[in-house]
C-alpha cells in the first residue's frame, strides 16, 4: 500500500516553474529523502505535501485519500522545520499539547499522548521550560515531539538538522533513524546534505530543477547514478570525470583519453556501451588506485604526478594529473606522497559510471 | 650542565626578552578623559540640549509668576512669589466662547476621543498586517499598495468630503464621527507597522501553528499577538501622541462642547478680549502637553526596543 502518492503535481508561481508534472510513491513504513541542492523545489513539494501551499495541477493521496484540497490539520500529517519554530511564549508543554487542544482532545488523553512522546524523547524534564531555556538539540526534540503527539500517518521533515553544529547533528540523525524504527511510521525528510541523506533513507529521490532525477536505494544512487548530475551531486569527495571517446578495441569497448586506451571489462552497463566521440568515464577517488611501481596489482595502469595531498584523518586524498586532466584518489592516510611524484594508475571499472557527454545519461 | 658558559648566555638573553616584555605597554589602552574629540561631542549636545531647555525652563517659571511679576520683563529670573493660581484658573476658570470651564472639559473630550480612536484603529490595523503578512490572498499586494497610497492623498482634498460623508451618517461634530476620522487616518501607517513586523517573524511559526490545526483568529490570538508586544506599544505611543495632538481634525469634525483639549487651548491662548495673561497661557499649554509626555517617559524604553525589533528567536 502506498503511503503518500503524487501524481502529476505541478506548481509555479507565475512564470516560474517550481514543480513539473511531479510523479512520487512513498511506500508504507518508508523513510524517504528527498535530496537536491538549494532551489531544486524539495522544500517546496515538502510544502505541498503537507497543504501549506496549494499545487497548481495534479493530485496528492496520503493513506489512498484524496487530500489536495484539504487543510494541513486534516491531512494527518506532522511536520518538523529547520529553525523548530516553537511557540516562544508557551513552555514546553504548551507547545506539545497546542495541537491537540485545537482538536478539542479530553484532557487525560492530552495528558497521556503527552507522557508517551516525552519518554521516548527523553524530554521529561523539559516540560515546564520555555523554548528559550533549550539548546538546540532539545528544542529540535521537542519539535519532533509536537509531531509525535499528534499520532500521524506521516511526518515530515524539513531540514531538521541544518540548524546543528556537526557534532549534535549526527547524534540526532541517529536518534531519528532509530525513532523511524520504533515507530515504522511514514516519514518523508529533505535535506541538502548528502551523508544524512545516505545514512537515514530507505530510498533517496534525488531533485533537481523541479523534477526527480532518481528513485532508488541509497547504494544504488551512490554506485549507479543514472545521469551526470546524479553522480556530479552525491559522494564527498566527489567523483572524477574524465574524458575522452568510446571506442571498440579487440572483443570489447574501451575509453580513450589523452593517449590511453583504458579497457571496460567487467564495466556493469544500464543499456549497453555503445561507441561515443565524446564521452565521460566517472570513478569515485576510492575507485582510483595509485602504485609507485607500474603493474604492481597485475592491473593495466597509467603513469601520472602528483600535485597535491590532502590529508583528511583516516584517509587521504591524493590529487594527480593525467596528462591534462586532474583526478583525485583516496589512498590510506599512512601512505605519503609528495608534489612530482611518479605513480602510476589504475581504475575500478566494475564500479565506475560512463556518461554520454550529450545527453548526459549513464551507459 | 657540561658547559655553563652558554647556559649563562642563554640566561643573559632570556632576561633581556623580559625586560621588553614587562617594560612595554600592557592592559587596556589608557584613554584621555578630556580630548579635541571630547569637548567637542560634549559641547554640542550640551548646546542643543539647552537649546530645547530654555523654551520649557521659561514656560515653567513665567506660569508660576503673577502677572505684576510678568510685566518687570525679566523672562528667566526665577519667580520671586510662587503662585499656582495661573495654574487653577487654566484647568478650571479660563473662558473660551461661553464656556468658562477652563481646559478641564476640553482634557475629557481628549481623553473620550483618544482612547477608542487608539483602541479601534490598532485593533483593525494589527489584523489588517496579521492578514497581509502571513494569509497572501488574492489581491493582496493591489490592496496594501491603496492603502500606502491612502497616505500621501492631502489631507486638505479630503476634509471637506468627510464633512460630507459625516453629515450623512450623522455623525458631524459628534466625539465618534471624530474617533471614525482618527481610526481611518491612522490605518496607512499602522498596517504598515504591523505587516512589516508580523513578516519579519519566522514564517515556520505560522505554518507549525497550521499544520497544529490553528485558525485566522487562533493564530492571532494565541501565536502572534503575545510575541508582538513591542509593536503594539510602539503603534501605542504613535496615536496617543498623534490623536492627542491633532488640532485639525479637532477643530473642523466637533462643535465647541466637543473641542478636543488643543483647540481649547489654542482658544484660550489666542482670545484677543482683555489683557493676555501669559502666566495663565503657559500653564495651559504645559497642561496640555502633559499627557504625551508622560506616555514617552513611561514606554521610551519599550518604544525604542520596538523600532529596533527584527528577527524574534524561538
Amino acid at each position: 500500500m502506498e503511503s503518500v502518492s503524487i501524481r502529476d503535481v505541478s506548481l509555479s508561481f507565475g512564470a516560474v516553474h517550481v514543480l513539473e508534472k511531479l510523479n512520487l510513491d512513498v511506500r508504507e513504513g518508508e523513510f524517504l529523502v528527498l535530496l537536491g541542492p538549494s532551489g531544486c523545489g524539495k522544500s517546496t513539494l515538502l510544502n505541498c505535501i503537507a497543504g501549506l501551499l496549494d499545487v497548481s495541477d495534479g493530485q496528492i493521496f496520503i493513506k489512498d485519500r484524496n487530500v489536495t484540497w484539504e487543510q494541513p490539520k486534516d491531512r494527518g500529517i506532522g511536520m518538523v522545520f529547520q529553525s523548530y519554530a516553537l511557540y516562544p511564549q508557551m513552555t514546553v508543554e504548551g507547545n506539545l499539547s497546542f495541537g491537540l487542544k485545537n482538536q478539542r482532545l479530553p484532557g487525560d488523553d492530552i495528558r497521556a499522548r503527552i507522557d508517551r512522546a516525552s519518554k521516548i524523547l527523553q524530554i521529561e524534564p523539559l516540560l515546564n521550560r520555555k523554548p528559550a531555556q533549550l539548546s538546540g538539540g532539545q528544542r529540535q526534540r521537542v519539535a519532533i515531539g509536537r509531531a509525535l503527539v499528534r499520532d500521524v500517518d506521516v511526518f515530515l521533515f524539513d531540514e531538521p538538522l541544518s540548524n546543528l553544529d556537526a557534532k549534535l547533528r549526527s547524534e540526532l540523525r541517529v536518534e531519528i533513524k532509530r525513532l523511524h524504527q520504533k515507530l515504522d511510521n511514514t516519514m518523508i525528510y529533505v535535506t541538502h546534505d548528502q551523508i544524512e541523506a545516505l545514512t537515514l533513507a530507505d530510498r533517496i529521490a534525488v531533485m533537481k530543477g523541479g523534477v526527480i532525477q532518481q528513485l532508488d536505494e541509497p547504494l544504488t544512487i551512490y554506485n549507479r547514478p543514472r545521469n551526470l548530475f546524479v553522480a556530479g551531486f552525491i559522494g564527498s569527495p566527489a567523483m572524477n570525470f574524465l574524458a575522452g571517446a568510446v571506442v571498440k578495441s579487440g572483443h570489447g569497448h574501451a575509453f580513450r583519453a589523452g593517449g590511453h586506451e583504458i579497457a571496460l571489462d567487467g564495466y556493469e552497463p544500464d543499456t549497453a556501451i555503445v561507441e561515443a566521440p565524446d564521452a565521460l568515464l566517472g570513478v569515485r577517488p576510492e575507485h582510483v588506485e595509485i602504485n609507485r611501481e607500474a603493474g604492481a596489482n597485475g592491473a593495466v595502469s597509467f603513469p601520472a604526478t602528483v600535485d597535491l595531498e590532502e590529508p583528511m584523518g583516516a584517509d587521504s586524498l591524493v590529487w594527480i594529473s593525467l596528462g591534462d586532466q586532474t583526478l583525485s584518489a583516496r589512498v590510506e592516510s599512512s601512505r605519503r606522497f609528495r608534489r612530482g611524484d611518479t605513480v602510476h594508475v589504475c581504475f575500478n571499472i566494475p564500479m565506475a559510471s560512463l556518461f554520454d557527454a550529450k545527453s548526459e545519461i549513464r551507459m | 650542565m657540561s658547559n655553563p658558559g652558554s647556559l649563562n648566555i642563554a640566561a643573559a638573553s632570556l632576561d633581556a626578552v623580559k625586560d621588553r616584555i614587562d617594560g612595554g605597554p600592557r592592559g587596556p589602552r589608557p584613554r584621555k578623559r578630556i580630548s579635541r574629540r571630547n569637548i567637542f561631542i560634549y559641547g554640542t549636545l550640551l548646546v542643543v540640549a539647552i537649546y530645547y531647555l530654555v523654551p520649557l525652563y521659561v514656560m515653567l517659571v513665567t506660569s508660576l509668576k503673577g502677572m505684576p511679576e510678568i510685566r518687570l520683563g525679566n523672562i528667566f529670573s526665577p519667580p520671586v512669589e510662587i503662585t499656582f493660581q495661573p495654574w487653577v484658573k487654566a484647568w478650571a476658570e479660563a473662558c473660551t466662547g461661553l464656556n468658562c470651564d477652563g481646559l478641564s472639559r476640553g482634557f475629557w473630550n481628549s481623553v473620550r476621543i483618544t482612547i477608542p480612536s487608539v483602541v479601534l484603529s490598532i485593533a483593525v490595523a494589527s489584523v489588517n498586517g496579521y492578514a497581509l503578512a502571513n494569509w497572501r490572498f488574492r489581491g493582496a499586494d493591489v490592496f496594501f499598495t491603496i492603502l500606502i497610497f491612502g497616505a500621501f492623498i492631502p489631507y486638505q482634498v479630503m476634509l471637506y468630503p468627510i464633512v460630507i460623508i459625516l453629515r450623512e451618517m450623522g455623525l458631524y461634530g459628534s466625539l465618534w464621527g471624530l474617533v471614525l476620522v482618527h481610526t481611518i487616518f491612522g490605518m496607512p501607517i499602522l498596517t504598515l507597522l504591523f505587516r512589516n513586523y508580523f513578516t519579519s517573524l519566522p514564517e515556520e511559526l505560522f505554518k507549525a501553528a497550521r499544520v497544529d490545526g490553528a485558525g485566522f483568529w487562533s493564530i492571532y490570538f494565541r501565536i502572534m499577538l503575545p510575541m508582538s508586544l513591542p509593536i503594539f506599544v510602539v503603534a501605542m505611543i504613535l496615536q496617543v501622541t498623534g490623536i492627542w495632538n491633532d488640532f485639525l481634525f479637532g477643530v473642523i469634525y466637533t462643535k465647541p462642547d466637543t473641542y478636543p483639549m488643543t483647540v481649547q487651548l489654542n482658544n484660550i491662548v489666542n482670545s484677543v478680549q482683555g489683557v493676555k495673561e501669559y502666566n495663565v497661557n503657559m500653564a495651559a499649554t504645559l497642561l496640555t502637553g502633559v499627557v504625551p509626555l508622560v506616555i514617552y517617559f513611561i514606554s521610551g524604553k519599550l518604544f525604542v526596543r520596538g523600532i529596533a525589533a527584527g528577527a524574534v528567536k524561538g
